[in-house]
């Protein structure tokens, strides 16, 4: 039997889904905009059967589009109100806008987001491509392996975007994490009510003693300083994120960081992964190092901010690091991840590298297996001992070319 | 009937010093808007455009007494619908005591193209606002655009009149009738020129629990080409040739709000205007599209006084 490592935690089965929409019923913000998108949906509609069964006192507004959740979102944020959103791929297209508009305001709305590759060709399957492509709108992402992470996160996202003042999307990979029943661990609505807090927003729209203008035009003389604060801000969720983690492993008893070490102590040959592959990899690297093979891995949990010069000095001493990438740029160099743990490696390490491959994988919800993993650290093994050469380009799993 | 001297005793509430044009009529309507407001306080959402760029110029702001919010060009209604939804939720849990009135703005390419589907969302799901559409019949902020408010033979800058073109060929979309279709309880029609009626409407339609909405024709001097100093007489011309009709639909139920006791031809609507200068050419193809204009406004007044009659 599994035991919940909170003494009042109750173990339940749920999908991602389920957990998100479990935390959004405990956390009870005052609104929810959203629309329906797979594999999104069933987090929004859970959630309208709390509402429209009274369990949760938020309002909930079933807009006609994504762009008008976001809109409504930040709407009901510069209001004063606590405001939530849920969706997946086209419809965080569909919001490209708006995100940008929701952290250039400061308003901290949180989402709780479904990984679905975007279209063309339209696909309804698990990749990255969707946030990935939110990586510079100015909103904290916090990635998660399963169905407890989803939960956990979204209760640790509403702090630390209130505290940062910055919108936060949690994410899972779609149908991977989304529709696939787990063990998870609840806490009490008390407790998680608690540990979450009031929202008390500097200010309101609606705080007709101190109305206020917000949405500006700046020009060139306001504008970049603005855009800088924003930045700063980012630059400084870092601590915000470690600080919340720390309260949430002294209240619940679980332990987050900006990502997670899987036996990388002596690690000589690692992988960089975000999300539910993380998984899959860890029972490949516990046959690996079985074998005497140092094999680790660095699970991705926060990648904005991206936490640059921790991981910089995590990787120095491995000697052949594999980014995987769930998501490609194509842009005629390496994917969203690669680039930036590269940019770390150089800008943190004075330019002590180690030697660094980028594998681009699972898009549309194309299976990883162990075996690829396996297939994977074999190279970095030989790259290790010199008995290969790293690609200098973006290497690809599991593809019919 | 609103009555002045009742408003004069309200506080002004948007500063001079804005940046709108001279003779703007959107200045004016919005004054309008506010006192009409009464002392009820309001939030505004406004739609990317004259208005919003022109009375928000960080650091600065027009709107001295009111919160006023704007996010982007296609959602002002959205954006309300998230403002008005927490407020509900706010008042549901006792933070929110006082009432709050809801008036989100759009210029007519915020509101007959790129808002349409927020806005005719946020009327579907009833949130308590009035959605006031300034209607100048082009996208002005952005250099005198055509949208689809802009009227058959307005020369603008993405249909201009040429050798070829008339300007813009087709008859402008019938925003009003379409918020009709929409089924909430109280649409209007107003015009820049006419003060006590659109006074009248921001009250009553404020005074209403529900969705409503007003479009309201606001004459530019600068994309019209006209002098600074004619706009109240240019929108109240509107209304005397039938170009616009002042009527209001409450519940369903049709009123022309003014009847012209003398037909005047459309044309002495058109030629006042730098925008229809070259209709009156001598190219007959021209003369085509102001009758053309006076057809078809013709039969819109006709149906809307079949409308009022309840036919
Ligand atoms: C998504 C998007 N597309 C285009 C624009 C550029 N733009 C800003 S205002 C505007 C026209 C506004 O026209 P209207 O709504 O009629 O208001 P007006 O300027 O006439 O007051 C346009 C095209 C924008 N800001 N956002
Ligand atoms: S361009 Fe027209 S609508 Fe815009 S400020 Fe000038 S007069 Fe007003
Ligand atoms: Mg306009």
């Amino acid at each position: 039997m599994i035991k919940p490592i909170y003494s009042k935690g109750k173990i339940v089965a749920k999908t991602g889904n389920e957990a998100m929409a479990e935390a959004m019923r405990q956390i009870e913000p005052d609104v929810v905009a959203a629309y329906p998108i797979t594999p999104a949906t069933e987090i929004v509609q859970i959630f309208s059967q709390f509402v429209s069964d009274g369990i949760v006192k938020s309002e909930y507004v079933a807009v006609e589009s994504e762009h008008s959740a976001m809109s409504a979102a930040i709407g009901a944020s510069a209001a004063g109100a606590r405001a939530m959103t849920g969706t997946a791929a086209q419809g965080l297209a569909l919001m490209w806008e708006m995100l940008y508009i929701a952290s250039g305001l400061r308003l901290p709305i949180v989402m709780a987001e479904v990984n679905r590759a975007l279209s063309a060709p339209i696909n309804i399957h698990g990749d990255q491509s969707d946030t990935m492509g939110a990586r510079d709108s100015g909103w904290i992402q916090i990635y998660s392996e399963n169905s407890q992470e989803a939960y956990d996160n979204m209760i640790q996202a509403v702090r630390i975007a209130e505290k940062c003042m910055l919108p936060a999307m949690v994410t899972t990979d779609g149908f991977i994490i989304s529709h696939c029943m787990e063990v998870v661990e609840t806490y009490p609505d008390k407790d998680v009510k608690k540990f979450v807090g009031q929202y008390k927003p500097q200010r309101a729209l609606l705080n007709t003693k101190k109305p206020y203008t917000l949405g500006s035009i700046e020009l060139q003389d306001y504008y970049f300083e603005h855009r800088w604060q924003l930045a700063e801000a980012m630059n400084k969720a870092q601590d915000v994120v470690l600080d919340v983690a720390k309260d949430f492993a002294k209240t619940f008893g679980r332990k987050y960081g900006m990502y997670e070490k899987y036996k990388m102590d002596g690690a000589e040959i690692a992988i960089v992964v975000i999300g539910s592959t993380a998984g899959t990899a860890k029972v490949v690297i516990d046959e690996l190092r079985k074998k005497g093979i140092k094999a680790g891995m660095i699970k991705i949990r926060v990648f904005r901010p991206f936490p640059a010069a921790m991981i910089a000095k995590d990787l120095a001493k491995v000697k052949a690091v594999a980014i995987m990438d769930r998501a490609d740029s194509c842009a005629g160099t390496f994917a969203p991840l690669y680039t930036d743990v590269a940019a770390a490696l150089f800008a943190h390490n004075e330019g002590k590298m180690p030697k660094m491959e980028n594998y681009v994988y699972g898009l549309g919800g194309r299976e990883i297996a162990p075996e690829h993993i396996t297939a994977v650290y074999d190279k970095l093994a030989k790259i290790a001992k010199g008995k290969a050469k790293p690609s200098n380009k973006v290497e690809y799993i599991n593809l019919r070319k | 009937m609103a009555n002045l001297k009742e408003l004069s005793k309200v506080p002004e509430r948007l500063a001079g010093g804005h940046r709108l044009c001279i003779g703007c009529g959107a200045g004016t309507l919005t004054r309008q808007t506010l006192l009409a407001a009464g002392n009820t306080p309001v939030v505004v959402t406004c739609a990317t455009g004259c208005l919003e760029v022109s009375t928000s110029v960080y650091p600065y702001s027009s709107w001295k007494k009111d919160s006023f919010f704007h996010s982007a060009f296609e959602n002002s209604a959205a954006t309300m619908s998230g403002i008005e939804a927490a407020y509900v939720a706010l008042k549901k849990t006792g933070k929110i005591k006082e009432k709050i009135n809801f008036i989100a703005f759009g210029g007519d390419g915020g509101t007959y193209d790129i808002g349409l589907q927020s806005l005719s969302g946020a009327m579907e799901r009833g949130h308590r606002m009035l959605y006031i559409c300034y209607n100048n019949e082009a996208y002005m902020n952005t250099g005198i655009q055509r949208s689809a408010a802009t009227p058959r033979g307005a020369t603008t800058t993405t249909e201009p009149a040429g050798k070829v073109k008339p300007g813009k060929e087709q008859h402008r979309k019938d925003m009003t009738e379409i918020m009709v279709a929409h089924n909430i309880p109280y649409v209007a029609q107003a015009v820049v020129g006419d003060w006590n009626d659109y006074v009248t409407k921001v009250q009553k339609a404020l005074s209403i629990d529900g969705p409503t909405f007003i479009n309201i024709m606001q004459p530019c001097p600068l994309g019209w080409g006209t002098k600074p100093e004619d706009t109240l007489a240019l929108g109240r011309l509107a209304v005397d040739t039938n170009i616009w009709p002042l009527y209001e639909v409450e519940n369903g139920v049709y009123k022309i709000n003014k009847k012209p006791k003398e037909k005047k031809s459309v044309v002495e609507f058109l030629k006042p205007q730098a925008r229809f200068k070259h209709l009156f050419n001598s190219n007959p193809k021209n003369a085509e599209i102001i009758e053309s204009v006076q057809k078809i406004t013709d039969a819109k007044w006709e149906l809307l006084l079949k409308r009022e009659g309840g036919k």
